[in-house]
């Protein structure tokens, strides 16, 4: 949990959040049909082999006002879901898994003993915040983000969705923005979904380098002869340009004495770290350099460790370790690890922004800026201005959520729900052809 | 499982079976008669075996120090004077610790992880040819990819291997091609090339997919086994194999510290003290951390709050004790409505209302913590120079400390832990540190032996005078 030691500085401006505009929001503009479709994951169809229960095993739970959580809420169909939503005007939705059974009712089968209340299903999920990024950013701390930051999001999510597709086989990826400092990755393939906690575990630490904690200043640790396939690809593909062509400059990694001191700390050999720190505080004093002094100490730095004068032992892995350590994804693992593990919907208002839960294109991820997503007042601003009107399909269309909205249908929700209804359609076929057999017999 | 009556002769026997495994997969019940003592004494002596790979684990011994160590406790253990029933004891062994541990989600987990590393083991052991027969025992649906294919991802395959610390000139030919959620220890270790949701497993590393197989089969069999018991078996044998099966799985397990003991309720006047004196590094850090900070992340308020509960600090003074730091950080207001129910919950008095044990060692060894977190192991998680730092803070004399961290550099960190405690102590810790909260009453029981060794030195002095 992160303490919020100070106020986010968009809440500064006045009026981004209150209650009322959450009910016209949840009224005019919160996308219910697709938060339906998407959870019922095809089984709201005619098919015989939809599973007619499947939503209402599924886990809602409510953050009200006055911080008063409400867990284990379960709807039967999009009507009490939508009604549901509008009437008790939830600061924040958490979706769970789906369990064995309906999770209202979760008490009445508690007395049989058998542990029959339990969770079958769940999106394998990840959340990613900024505020963990703290001790390699210069720009923000904690809960704040700027544009010089917010780039560590974007290479983060295209490792992570990288290596879910090519080398996990999902297909079904969805990228939230969290509304104020990271993203939520939701991974909806059906066999992501199956997934036990031990394998959802196992894929957690495959994406972990980081090894020890705030007590132990090598944060990464990189063994073997050469890189795993997948650590090389994140490496060469996008950690490297980007810490060498964005970061270094635009956190200053280098600049100065307490900074470059950091990543002297991961350079294995005194004597080269020494060489090292003679020429850098003589070259503060000179200053004669036209390029960016990051940039020239990192090529010093790398030109230094690849010279082969110095021999330390695993020398050569520090600097990967170093572009590792500075740019690669800080996942909460806790949240991935779990199938029980709530997280937030997207198309929520964030309570302390006002800005609202947008997906992110993973293929343009780099063109997503935080500080202009669109806010609950902007939203009700923009649909004052049009005037209210009886539109059947939601009224976001005639404000900036639409593009949001459209990216969420297009990009995820239209081949997911065809995936499913192929998955159910097969799996039907497979069991009617069994029980052929069966009777064949 | 079919639990036969007590006969004084068995009438069937498997060792007509030549061309059965060498070690079985135990899946489906013996068709034997067992004698009631043996049932006993079959199930201790595998309880032993397990009992010290579960301690050679938990020291963090390394893959080839307890590849020895179980064949070492097989040996000893599981013999038979006829040769021809040691697979009989192997197999009824194993079935009526099933019963025995089947009961429960907690002993259920032991016995899984215990069982499938015996497995792992045993099966390392074998030679190619008795390999090739248990794994067609299980009857795996994946073939060794064509030349074709290995051809096409060798040069992956060759890089994780190298990754690996093998030379490429060693590495394996043989690959199956297996879905990734069949291997999710190769997955965590990154020791396969992953390629659209397939894991290329060598033929050495076989054993991991075959111990999941192992592992998933036996814990179906157990869930089954249990349902059984109770439904009919405890009934039925409430008088004859309960009572043998209740007390073979709690005489083992040792305490879980869940309950304080012995020494009582510790109150927050003392707590200061009783850190200094009797709280192993990990707590103590936890601890000085939180007074330093006002705040610890959630791992660090699990690690510490429940070693909290475990030696006797009651809710009361628990919420009296974190309001007391949090509020300095977070403000009082945030503190009630943030932290203190996650201080009720771990007491078991909200949510499921479970009541939580405290982290064992194994436990927090095998924790990760990330980035601002505190908790974890030091011997472990910290870099060799902040725990110096913190064994000397202790009171650890240099030679002492050497020690350590020698224990440290072979990864045995509850041993390193352990010469710690014998260094505060001076005294020796021969059953080893196992978990923080038998360090604490470990550590009080020394104080009090002292306490009342000096009282009656006092009285005898007094006596003199009189």
């Amino acid at each position: 949990m992160i303490i919020d030691g100070y106020q986010a500085r968009e809440t500064t401006l006045p009026n981004e959040f209150n209650p009322n505009y959450l009910k016209l929001y949840y009224g005019k503009l919160f996308p219910h049909s697709d938060l339906f479709k998407w959870m019922c994951y095809g089984n709201d169809g005619k098919h015989p082999g939809c599973d007619p229960s499947y939503l209402s095993r599924r886990e809602f739970s409510y953050t009200l006002d006055n911080d008063i959580y409400v867990r284990f809420q379960s709807f039967q169909n999009a009507a009490e879901l939508e009604s549901s939503i509008k009437d008790k005007c939830p600061f924040k939705i958490d979706i769970g898994p789906v369990y064995s059974v309906d999770p209202s009712k979760r008490h009445a089968y508690a007395q049989s003993g058998d542990n029959v209340f339990t969770p079958v299903e769940r999106e394998l999920i990840f959340d990613i915040d900024i505020s963990d990024y703290d001790d390699v950013r210069y720009c923000c701390s904690g809960a704040d983000v700027c544009l010089n930051c917010w780039p560590l999001m974007t290479i983060a999510i295209r490792v992570i969705d990288t290596a879910l597709r090519d080398d996990f086989g999902f297909k079904h990826i969805l990228w939230v923005f969290s509304g104020r400092r990271g993203v939520h990755c939701w991974v909806c393939d059906g066999k992501a979904r199956k997934l036990t906690n031990e394998q959802r575990s196992s894929i957690a630490d495959y994406f972990r380098v980081y090894k020890g904690n705030e007590n132990s200043y090598k944060k990464v640790s990189l063994t073997g002869h050469v890189l795993h396939p997948f650590l090389a690809g994140a490496y060469s593909d996008v950690l490297k340009e980007f810490f060498e062509t964005k970061l270094l400059t635009s956190q200053n990694l280098l600049s100065s004495e307490e900074r470059f001191e950091k990543i002297l700390e991961m350079i294995p050999d005194q004597s080269a770290t020494a060489e090292l720190r003679g020429k850098w505080q003589e070259n503060r004093r000179s200053s004669i350099a036209k390029d960016d002094i990051n940039v020239v100490r990192w090529e010093q730095l790398k030109q230094l460790v690849h010279s082969g004068k110095y021999k330390a032992q695993r020398l050569h892995r520090c600097v990967e370790e170093i572009v590792f350590s500075f740019t690669y994804p800080r996942l909460d693992m806790e949240v991935s690890k779990h199938m029980n593990h709530l997280l937030k919907a997207p198309f929520c208002v964030h309570p302390k922004t006002g800005r609202v839960c947008v997906p992110i294109d993973p293929n343009h991820c780099e063109e997503f800026d935080p500080t202009i997503v669109p806010t609950l007042s902007q939203l009700l601003e923009e649909l004052n201005r049009e005037g209210f009107t009886a539109d059947v399909d939601g009224e976001w269309n005639k404000t900036s959520l639409g593009s949001a909205i459209g990216l969420f249908r297009s990009l995820f929700l239209q081949p997911l729900l065809e995936a499913c209804k192929k998955e159910i359609e097969t799996s039907y076929n497979a069991k009617l052809k069994h029980s052929k057999d069966l009777h064949s017999w | 499982m079919q639990v036969f009556p007590s006969h004084t002769h068995r009438n069937s026997s498997l060792n007509d079976a030549v061309s059965l495994p060498t070690i079985p997969l135990y899946r489906s019940a013996p068709p034997l008669e067992v004698r009631l003592e043996e049932f006993e004494s079959f199930a201790i002596d595998r309880l032993r075996v397990l009992k010290g790979i579960s301690d050679g684990l938990s020291r963090g011994k390394k893959p080839e120090e307890m590849a020895t160590l179980v064949k070492d406790l097989w040996k000893a253990n599981m013999r038979h004077q006829h040769a021809s029933e040691v697979l009989n004891k192997d197999i009824i062994s194993h079935f009526v610790l099933r019963l025995v541990y089947c009961r429960t989600e907690e002993l259920r987990k032991w016995f899984l992880s215990i069982e499938s590393a015996l497995f792992r083991y045993r099966f390392c052991e074998q030679g190619a040819e008795a390999q090739r027969v248990i794994m067609e025992e299980f009857d795996l649906p994946y073939k060794a990819t064509s030349n074709v294919e290995y051809e096409s991802v060798k040069e992956k395959l060759v890089q994780v291997a190298r990754s690996l610390g093998q030379n490429s000139s060693t590495v394996d030919a043989i690959y199956y091609k297996v879905p990734f959620e069949e291997v999710p220890e190769l997955v965590a270790g990154r020791k396969v090339f992953l390629n659209q949701g397939w894991a290329y497993v060598a033929m050495n590393q076989v054993v991991s997919l075959l111990a999941t197989l192992f592992r998933s089969q036996l814990s179906k069999a157990l869930i089954l086994t249990n349902r059984k018991w109770t439904s009919s078996i405890k009934e039925k044998e409430k008088h004859r194999l309960a009572p043998i099966v209740e007390a073979l799985s709690s005489s083992y397990l040792g305490p879980d510290y869940s309950q304080p003991r012995e020494y009582g309720e510790i109150s927050l006047k003392d707590i200061d003290q009783v850190v200094k004196s009797s709280f192993p590094l990990c707590m103590r850090h936890l601890f000085e951390k939180l007074r330093e900070d006002h705040h610890l992340k959630h791992g660090g308020r699990m690690q510490l709050g429940l070693f909290l509960k475990g030696v006797g600090l009651n809710l009361d003074d628990a919420l009296a004790f974190w309001r007391a730091e949090f509020s300095k950080k977070v403000g009082l207001e945030k503190f009630e409505k943030e932290y203190a129910y996650n201080v009720r919950h771990s007491y078991g008095k909200e949510g499921k209302r479970t009541d939580y044990t405290p982290f064992s060692c194994q436990k927090i060894i095998l924790s990760t913590p990330g980035a601002g977190d505190q908790h974890g192991c030091p011997y472990r998680h910290f870099s060799e120079e902040n725990l110096r730092a913190a064994l000397s803070r202790m009171g650890v004399n240099s030679r002492a400390t050497e020690d350590v961290m020698n224990k440290v550099r072979n990864k045995h960190y509850q041993l390193a832990c352990t010469l710690t405690f014998e260094a505060i102590h001076g005294m020796q810790c021969d059953a080893g540190i196992n978990h923080p909260n038998q360090y604490f009453s470990d550590s009080q029981k020394i104080f009090q032996q002292k306490v009342d060794s000096s009282l009656k030195f006092v009285f005898k002095t007094n006596a003199c005078e009189l």
